[in-house]
């Protein structure tokens, strides 16, 4: 029994060094810039790179606009499913769950061969059509994890007894949706959201083989070109994915409370 | 001859004691229920006997010799879980030679004890089924086959029927009591059913507590309760307080409702409770009996009718055969009951 | 009078837009690659574009990228499978189980630019580690033959985000081994290893195998990571895709989508396993 226990320690400390190795070592690099000394002078040429500002920048609203796109896909047909077309769930999930199947690199090569410009649709002739090519094709790779977290959330409610209430008091579907159910399901899209979010704030195949500039493409970029930068760039984008992740599991410890106390 | 003692028995999971100075003793091929409310600690002691939890204090002999020291798999005990505890892997036959193959026996000699556990259990043919495809009551017989294949010296049952329709319930008590004959298999059984409990057992063992409160034959146990608690929680039961007074030879027991007869073995004195069992009072002219009170309620149960009548404070339950009723009884008429001083279990306190 | 099918037309109008979404920006590419890796440029049926992946550089880049997805997968479930057991059952306080979920739900997500940033900050020429290694212990990583920009070390970064997965769906599996199951082969005279062999794996099976499979499809799918690590000099089939669709490296546009459908067919099968096992691990679940 307890040498059961020791060995269990024991596996646990060796997952712990081999996971946080990594972190502690890419903030102690990034920190290394100055010979002899720790300095954040890796942080301040990044921060003074425009590209940074321009490229963050971009991902930052592509993925608000990503997480718009999705949602306004996912949350009315998640509902509209549930109440009137609960027959049809199983083909709406096997489509969510394909682009955990399709690699993305063949979604983006289909997109490039099918909307090029000589096509009935050329998306990636002009910079705002490719833009809104990327924000779909990150609104399709968020798709399992979008569907997933709103179909949780609906199932918390009773939508079908909300829809018949506000029905009954004269609300029309948009209403009902925006007025009634949405609000209910907030944090289910939150989540939803901030997972898409760590999907997309950092994407590199999407975004290089469409070319945009994006900042995935520019951490490669930096990490061909710079020795220190990268590691900077590494503890920016960590930060950011842990704190839209962070938001994630804290949501779900929350609407996991939510349910219970029901 | 005694099979199994338990010995002074004490458990406690973190500061609360669970199990408090239990002592049983089983004959060889004796089935003993432990009955009791759900958290008395009737399952830590089955656990113990396993060797799944240790005790704290005391011992545990099977066969002569302390089993403290042995593992769980060295102990040849046969145990049958509340949830079945199948192995979703295996077919019905498959679950049923588990035993067997870890103890090496030749593929021959499985095959031959697992058809003769399946025919035992009414289940013949069912080998090449799966856990999942068979009912509650069909997976509760495989758990039985499993346990005893092996021909374990002990039978532990921890509360075996307790997730099954009724109706099978009441059947495969009895084809379970049948068997552990058949066997003649030194039996723990576990329930919070007294019925089950009842009509089963050799002795019954009430738990309260972690306390064993009283140990007996279903007869004594539901005749002559030994304490308040076994007295309520077997069987419908109404409970008297009075007075006892003797008075020129001749003994009573003094209550608001009337007067009692004390047993003649009786050595109480002072406040008493007494217990009676419905079917032991009888109704009668209001002079005639020995309580006196309202009637209340006429309750047809079929194969008899209990009455309800209050009397002073309390209201007491009697049953009687419908051609024992008085005739032309109404409602909220005064009547009298009669109790034969044999059928007064006094209790102190 | 005419309510009813206007209204039943009505119903199904309300899924038109994320129909007609998935249709046009992930069902028609798939679609036309797929179909792409069957037609010559001109547009005429042909399975040499499928026979042109069993040549020089594809063919390498094809097993290299099984390689690595298989040893990643296998060495992901061993090592995701032991941290889970220990988290699950192996007497460590419940808040270290909440952590290690926590940590590999963001953790699982990882694959990506960074994560090999934070590898080369470990393991590269000038990383921690070397450091460390050389400074403290006396030892020459790059001596010994370890060299990051290698196999070796792209299966090193790829176990961050894999380890993560498996602890993440295997630990449900692990929590639905039932304690009487193990009290009950131990009642009937069965050790631990016996538990182990005859009830606990065949239980495990199903979920242990299908987690395999999703986790190698995760490895072959997976671009960025590798390609940030190694630039190109460690050529997976995903990176020579990548090329290829960047400047036509191949000097064949049709190769292209040829590689394209190998690698849908192998995820999809290996998702197709994942899926088909995990419903039947469910159902022993029960
Ligand atoms: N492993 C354990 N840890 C802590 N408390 C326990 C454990 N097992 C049982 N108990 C407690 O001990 C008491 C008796 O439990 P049990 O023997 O299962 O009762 P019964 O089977 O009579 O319902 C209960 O209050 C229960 O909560
Ligand atoms: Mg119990």
């Amino acid at each position: 029994m307890n040498l059961h226990r020791v060995t269990s320690w024991i596996a646990f400390a060796l997952a712990a060094v081999y996971f946080l190795l990594p972190l502690v070592a890419t903030l102690e690099f990034s920190l290394r810039a100055r010979r002899g000394v720790y300095s954040l002078d890796a942080y301040r040429n990044v921060l003074s790179d425009p590209q940074f500002h321009q490229t963050l920048g971009y991902s930052l609203i592509l993925s608000l606009a990503t997480v718009v796109l999705g949602v306004l896909i996912v949350a009315p047909t998640a509902f509209w499913v549930r109440l009137k077309l609960p027959r049809l769930r199983p083909v709406v999930e096997f489509i969510t769950l394909l682009p955990l199947v399709i690699p993305p690199i063949v979604i983006v090569f289909g997109y490039i061969r099918l909307f090029n410009t000589s096509s009935v649709l050329p998306l990636t002739g002009s910079a705002g059509g490719t833009d809104f090519l990327l924000a779909a094709g990150y609104a399709t790779l968020s798709l399992p994890y979008m569907y997933r977290a709103i179909d949780t959330g609906l199932r918390a409610i009773d939508i079908r007894s909300l829809t018949e209430a506000a029905q009954s008091l004269g609300a029309g579907w948009t209403l009902i949706l925006a007025r009634v159910i949405l609000p209910n399901i907030t944090v289910a899209i939150l989540s939803g959201a901030f997972l898409t979010f760590a999907i997309v704030i950092g994407e590199y195949v999407l975004a290089a083989l469409l070319n945009r500039p994006a900042f995935g493409p520019y951490m490669v970029w930096m990490g061909g070109n710079r020795a220190y930068e990268p590691a900077a760039l590494a503890v920016v984008a960590f930060g950011l994915t842990w704190a839209a992740m962070a938001v994630v599991q804290t949501l779900a410890g929350r609407a996991k409370h939510l349910n219970t106390s029901r | 001859m005694t099979f199994i003692t338990l010995q002074s028995l004490e458990k406690s999971f973190g500061a609360t004691p669970v199990v408090r100075t239990f002592d049983l003793t089983l004959e060889k091929g004796e089935f003993v229920s432990l009955l009791g409310p759900s958290g008395c600690g009737k399952t830590t002691v089955l656990r113990m006997v396993a060797g799944f939890e240790t005790p704290d204090q005391g011992d545990i002999v099977i066969a002569g010799e302390s089993v403290l020291k042995k593992r769980p798999n060295q102990r040849r005990i046969g145990m049958v879980f509340q949830s079945y505890a199948l192995f979703p892997n295996l077919t019905v036959a498959g679950n049923v030679a588990f035993g067997l193959r870890v103890a090496g026996m030749d593929r021959a000699g499985i095959s031959r004890r697992v058809d003769d556990m399946l025919a035992m259990v009414g289940l013949s043919g069912l080998h090449g089924r799966f856990p999942w495809q068979l009912s509650g009551g069909q997976q509760q017989r495989v758990a039985l086959a499993r346990a005893i294949a092996p021909r374990p010296q002990v039978l532990l049952l921890d509360e075996p029927l307790s997730a099954l329709d009724a109706k099978i319930r009441v059947s495969l008590r009895t084809e379970i009591r049948a068997i552990q004959r058949e066997l003649g298999i030194t039996t723990l059984f576990v329930t919070h059913d007294q019925e089950e409990a009842l009509s089963m057992s050799d002795r019954i063992v009430v738990m309260n507590g972690g306390r064993a409160e009283q140990i007996g034959t279903p007869q004594q146990v539901y005749d002559r309760p030994a304490t308040r608690f076994v007295a309520g929680f077997i069987g419908t039961l109404n409970l008297i307080e009075g007075q006892v007074s003797r008075q020129a030879g001749t003994a009573s027991i003094l209550s608001a409702a009337g007067d009692l007869p004390l047993p003649s073995d009786s050595a109480a004195t002072g406040k008493v409770t007494v217990a009676i069992r419905p079917q032991a009072m009888s109704p009668c002219a209001p002079d005639q009996g020995n309580l006196r009170g309202t009637l209340r309620q006429i309750e047809f149960l079929g194969a008899f009718t209990r009455l309800h009548v209050t009397c002073a404070e309390t209201t007491v339950q009697a049953d009687c055969f419908a051609r024992d009723l008085p005739p032309g009884l109404s409602l909220n008429q005064t009547i009298g009951l009669r109790v034969a001083a044999e059928d007064c279990v006094v209790m102190s306190g | 009078m005419s309510a009813q099918p206007q209204r039943a037309l009505s119903v199904w109008l309300g899924v038109v837009p994320f129909f007609a979404f998935a249709l046009v920006f992930l069902i028609l590419p798939t679609l036309h690659v797929m179909l792409g890796a069957f037609q010559t440029p001109e547009g005429a049926f042909t399975l040499a574009n499928l026979g042109g992946l069993m040549t020089g550089s594809i063919l390498k880049a094809l097993a290299l990228s099984l390689k690595l997805s298989l040893w990643t997968a296998a060495l992901g479930c061993g090592i995701g499978l032991a941290v889970a057991g220990a988290v699950t059952r192996g007497g460590l306080p419940p808040a270290l189980r909440d952590t290690v979920m926590t940590f590999s739900g963001v953790a699982s997500n990882f694959a990506g630019v960074p994560l090999a940033f934070a590898f080369i900050a470990t393991l590269g020429r000038l990383g921690l580690v070397t450091v460390l290694a050389r400074d403290w212990l006396g030892v020459n990583l790059a001596a010994t033959g370890f060299n990051l920009i290698s196999f070796t070390g792209l299966t090193l970064a790829y176990l961050y985000f894999q380890i993560p997965l498996m602890v993440l769906i295997i630990t449900p599996a692990l929590d639905g081994l039932k304690k009487d199951w193990r009290e009950a082969a131990e009642s009937l005279g069965a050790s631990g290893f016996q538990y182990w062999r005859m009830v606990a794996l065949p239980v495990l099976g199903p979920s242990l195998i299908g987690t395999f499979a999703l986790l190698f499809a995760n490895a072959f799918g997976a671009v960025a990571t590798a390609m940030a690590l190694t630039g190109s000099s460690l050529s997976i089939l995903p990176i020579v895709l990548f090329a290829q669709i960047r400047g036509d490296v191949l000097q064949d546009p049709h190769l292209g989508y040829a590689i394209a459908f190998a690698m849908i067919v192998l995820t999809g099968l290996s998702n197709l396993i994942y899926i088909l096992l995990r419903s039947r691990a469910e159902r022993w679940q029960k």
